[in-house]
């Protein structure tokens, strides 16, 4: 009774993966294209680099910079500093999962008894998106320990991640509800069929399937979010990059905020490549499904 | 008298989507073990008819009776309802991030509270009768069109429902895989298992129903006995409608 569906045989697999390489190169990912993807590569960059260094200012800025002596003591300070950015995002992050989540729901609650939680979840998401971040921190940071409530935090770290996590809540929770509605309303139908309730089926049926399809574009909001830890600093904790004010005031130099940059980078990068490894695993889950 | 002895019964259903009325005024009753075709044209309303039936689509006027309790009253609790009718939908609907046994037992362990060890004993065994106990821990998309269906079936009998509703469950299937669907709807009406049928295989609809309604632009045009309906039809329209199936050489 049983039929064979037929495994994918493995030289797909070696197809898909030949073919995302090829997408980055260009051509058909041989030899020919690694060698004139590496030669264009090369006369590009030295281009940019022999334009930058004649410039007339290259020396100055040179110094300014790239000076590997300061670059050398600043470091370790800065990158000590951007322990608490690593907090600060993680927080965040933890907070945004499940406040999102909450948004999403809501707004995709059915029926006219949840109006007005569809419209609280509608005035959230569009009032923090619409607002700039930094403004968010200011007006959070500033303005809520000037209440001078006992039961306030007046920490202006708290109030920073306050700040973020209501911000990218907003975006995220978008993410969030364009999976739910991705969820075919069959499968709901199926859950309900079955004599699960609303929630059962939300929870067991539709969000897991949800969860799962917007992954890739959730991580890339945390690229945003651990970029914008940054901000934290304009209403005064020391992270790594007020540390890099501070060392740039201290030695009159710009080379400390290239050492933050770098350190961005060392934590952003990974994620992006991460995320990309994500998506191109489900696209090949879905050839291998519908095969 | 009769109305508490009977599975199913409606009272002049109707149901509309926006202007267009889809079911106009459906009357039908089914008794226990007994097995109704409802064969008809795409949009004559089978599939409406039994969403309907599963409360999937709230009703716009009649009354909708299982068992002898009128479950389209306000009040009544959709969900326990449910329970007790299963449906399989034509495009399987399994949940694809769960194996076919957690397809079959997610409902009995949430909705019944059945423990996990009974509830996977339980589907074991239905999935051994329907042919697919070594495919339990695959996920759908791994499986043939007739092994998702027949899992989809076996996780609707899994709540062990009364009434079991089959929403032209062969009709995405390749040929060559209908016949292992309708081999395992034919062990169930052996079985006795009470079944309200959205179907185009005339044949097999000849062979298995009790009675045979035919629906036309919302309402049930003509019901009899299966022998009755296809060999000789009382209503010119329904003629027509089967001609084109012994034109094809289906019949």
């Amino acid at each position: 009774m049983d039929h064979e569906q037929g495994a994918r045989p493995p030289d797909q697999a070696v197809a898909a993966a030949g073919s995302r390489r090829s997408r980055i190169l260009g051509g058909d990912g041989g030899t020919r294209s690694i060698l004139i993807a590496t030669a264009s590569t090369v006369v590009f960059f030295a281009l940019i680099a022999v334009i930058v260094v004649t410039s007339p200012g290259w020396p100055e800025v040179k110094k300014a910079f790239f000076d590997p002596e300061v670059f050398a003591d600043s470091f370790p300070g800065i990158a000590e500093a951007f322990l608490l950015n690593i907090r600060i995002f993680m927080i965040a992050e933890a907070i945004i999962l499940v406040f999102a989540l909450l948004i999403a729901v809501l707004r995709s609650l059915p029926g006219p008894v949840f109006f007005p939680l569809r419209v609280l979840a509608i005035a959230y998401t569009d009032l923090f998106r619409g607002v700039p971040t930094i403004l968010v921190i200011f007006l959070l940071g500033f303005g809520a320990p000037a209440l001078q409530l006992s039961w306030v935090p007046t920490d202006p770290l708290f109030w920073g991640i306050v700040a973020l996590a209501l911000v990218y809540s907003a975006y995220v929770a978008e993410v969030y509800r364009a999976g739910i509605e991705s969820v075919h309303p069959s499968q709901d139908a199926a859950a309900r069929s079955l004599g699960l309730g609303r929630v059962q089926s939300l929870r067991y049926v539709i969000l897991p399937q949800a969860v799962r399809r917007v992954v890739p574009p959730l991580l890339n909001d945390f690229i945003g979010l651990q970029k914008d830890s940054a901000l934290v600093a304009l209403i005064g904790p020391v992270e790594a990059f007020r540390q890099a004010q501070i060392d740039e005031a201290a030695t009159f130099n710009f080379t400390p905020y290239l050492a933050t940059a770098l350190l961005f980078i060392l934590i952003t990068v990974p994620l992006a490549r991460f995320t990309d490894w994500l998506i191109a695993r489900d696209r090949r889950r879905q050839l291998a499904g519908h095969a | 008298m009769t109305q508490d002895r009977e599975a199913l019964r409606l009272e002049d259903v109707h149901k509309s989507f926006g202007q267009a009325e889809v079911l106009k005024g459906i009357d039908l009753a089914l008794a226990p073990h007994e097995v109704v075709c409802l064969i008809g044209a795409s949009g004559s309303g089978k599939s409406t008819l039994l969403r309907c039936v599963n409360l999937l689509e709230p009703i716009d006027a009649g009354r909708i009776l299982i068992t002898g309790r009128d479950v389209t009253a306000p009040g009544v609790d959709v969900n326990s309802v449910r329970r007790g009718i299963g449906i399989v939908f034509q495009s399987y609907n399994l949940f694809p991030h769960m194996t076919i046994l957690r397809n079959i037992t997610l409902a009995p362990r949430k909705v019944l509270g059945t423990p996990k060890e009974r509830a996977e004993t339980e589907a074991r065994e239905l999935l051994a009768r329907f042919g697919l106990d070594a495919r339990r821990d695959e996920y759908p998309d791994r499986l043939s069109g007739g092994q998702q269906q027949r899992a989809a079936i076996a996780r609707a009998l899994a709540m062990k429902p009364n009434l079991l509703l089959l929403d032209e469950v062969t009709s995405a299937l390749d040929p060559e895989l209908v016949a292992e669907v309708l081999e395992v709807i034919r062990e169930l009406a052996a079985g006795g298992m009470t079944m309200l049928i959205a179907t185009h295989e005339m044949a097999f609809a000849r062979d298995i129903a009790s009675r045979v309604c035919f629906l036309d632009e919302g309402v049930i045009l003509e019901e009899g006995y299966p022998r009755q309906i296809f060999t000789a039809p009382r209503e010119e329209r329904t003629r027509r409608f089967l001609e084109r199936f012994i034109e094809a050489g289906r019949l």
